[in-house]
């Protein structure tokens, strides 16, 4: 399979296999207008298996969502065919309307205009909890 | 500012303040009868009470204070569809300090979000309601002496017992203590509370669903009531109502000096019966209810006599 080099953009790679399509959904990647490769079930010799995601276009991108959902991924930027900077990507502390808390007695199901938080309550199990009740995220 | 929303809010230092305080005032009650004169509390009732939002109402009568309020949501704008930020954002105009009880879990931390006073959560839905554990703490202290040490039975409702979930975060903090978690399959303490107070404080804890297995144990049994109004589905509640029942054959095996509490209201969890046993002590615990949180709202407020 042949995915041409991208010029500027991003390569967004060791992505935990499988997650790509939610990474893509998530952050609405459909709404760009540049082309988007999702790449995936790649041999990878240190995860067994990966996804990749290539951007042809220089987008911003919310690093948390990728946090969230494939906490080991890294994220190339490609400036003139050129890798010109790499970032590896940890679980973010704190998420920020990224995800909805699922409790129906949470105040966040009912309020108007209030952001939905979620903290770090576990890193080596990435776990969130929601800010306010407490709820794991699901 | 400071708010109480979660009894974790507060130190162990300060909780001690507050109970030393709340003594004082039981002693010396008139030395307290102005402390905040020309201030005003608002009681926020979004739900149903009539233990707290009383002693609230009767702590800073007592303190020479003034209440407004409501005890019924549908009294309130938030019937009309007002947001709880926009309640809030006024009525913390009209007040000195708010308590507020909401059915909703985490509405005090909105709430703090958008007051200019003081806000105490007085229960948040099946949460936390930190100023029940000051009450209960202060009964603990008064007939106990101490803290440390105790093993702590809760029985019943210990998935939507707000009171349970507060009174074992507070205890964590304590030496040697240990927890036995009584309860059914169904109404077990959620992950929140028992992984971040129990499991992740290391403390030992054992789970059983026969209250009568380790009533023998306890120097502390904290009943709870089964609370209809938190289940989603009216057939589990019929089915677990009456699992369990603390009557005089039960308290027959309990220690001689292990004291019963609940933060009532009581529907049939405790039998009658029990009420005469020295080691009954709920009715006394509410009692106290009204002196803590005298000594809370002084604090808040930054009065001291």
């Amino acid at each position: 399979m042949n995915i041409d080099s991208i010029q500027n953009g991003y390569v967004i790679d060791h992505i935990t296999a499988g997650k790509a399509m939610q990474i893509y959904n998530m952050l609405d990647f459909a709404s760009l207008d540049c082309p988007v490769a999702m790449i995936m079930n790649v041999h990878s010799s240190k995860m067994g298996k990966k996804d990749i995601i290539k951007i042809d276009g220089e987008v911003e991108i919310n690093l948390e969502v990728i946090g969230y959902i494939s906490p080991d991924s890294t994220v190339n930027v490609i400036k003139n065919g050129e890798i010109a900077g790499k970032s590896h990507i940890a679980p973010p502390e704190k998420l920020i309307d990224i995800i909805k808390c699922k409790n129906p007695r949470c105040i966040t199901t009912t309020e108007q205009d209030i952001h939905h938080v979620f903290l770090l309550s576990n890193a080596k199990k990435r776990e969130y909890r929601c800010r306010y009740c407490e709820a794991m995220a699901r | 500012m400071q708010h109480l929303i979660n009894i974790m809010d507060l130190t162990t230092a300060e909780i001690d303040e507050l109970i030393e305080v709340a003594k004082d005032i039981l002693a010396n009650p008139e030395k307290y009868q102005d402390a905040c004169r020309h201030k005003i509390l608002a009681t926020l009732f979004f739900e149903p009470s009539t233990r707290t939002r009383l002693s609230f109402e009767s702590a800073m009568l007592s303190l020479g204070g003034n209440v407004l309020g409501f005890s019924d949501s549908s009294s309130s704008s938030s019937a009309k569809g007002e947001s709880l930020a926009d309640t809030i954002t006024m009525v913390s105009g009209y007040s000195d300090i708010i308590a507020m009880r909401h059915p909703k879990e985490g509405s005090p931390i909105v709430a703090s979000e958008h007051t200019a006073v003081p806000i105490i959560n007085a229960g948040d839905g099946g949460h936390y309601h930190p100023t029940q554990t000051l009450t209960d703490l202060l009964t603990i202290k008064t007939e106990l002496g101490h803290f440390d040490g105790l093993t702590v039975g809760l029985c019943g409702d210990l998935k939507y017992g707000r009171t349970v979930h507060s009174l074992i975060s507070a205890m964590s903090r304590y030496e040697n203590v240990r927890f036995v978690l009584i309860s059914p399959q169904e109404l077990k303490l959620p992950s929140f509370v028992k992984q971040t107070y129990i499991k992740d404080a290391g403390l030992p804890y054992i789970q059983s669903t026969s209250l009568e297995d380790v009533i023998g144990d306890l120097d502390i049994l904290y009943m709870t009531r089964i609370q209809r109004e938190r289940f989603p589905d009216e057939e589990d509640y019929l089915r677990l109502k009456d699992t369990y029942i603390l009557d005089e054959e039960k308290m027959k095996s309990a220690k001689r000096d292990m004291i019963v509490l609940h933060p009532l209201p009581r529907v049939n969890e405790i039998s009658t019966g029990v009420d005469s046993d020295p080691r009954a002590l709920y009715f006394k615990q509410a009692y106290n209810g009204k002196f803590i949180r005298m000594a809370l709202i002084m604090k808040l407020l930054g009065i001291k006599i």
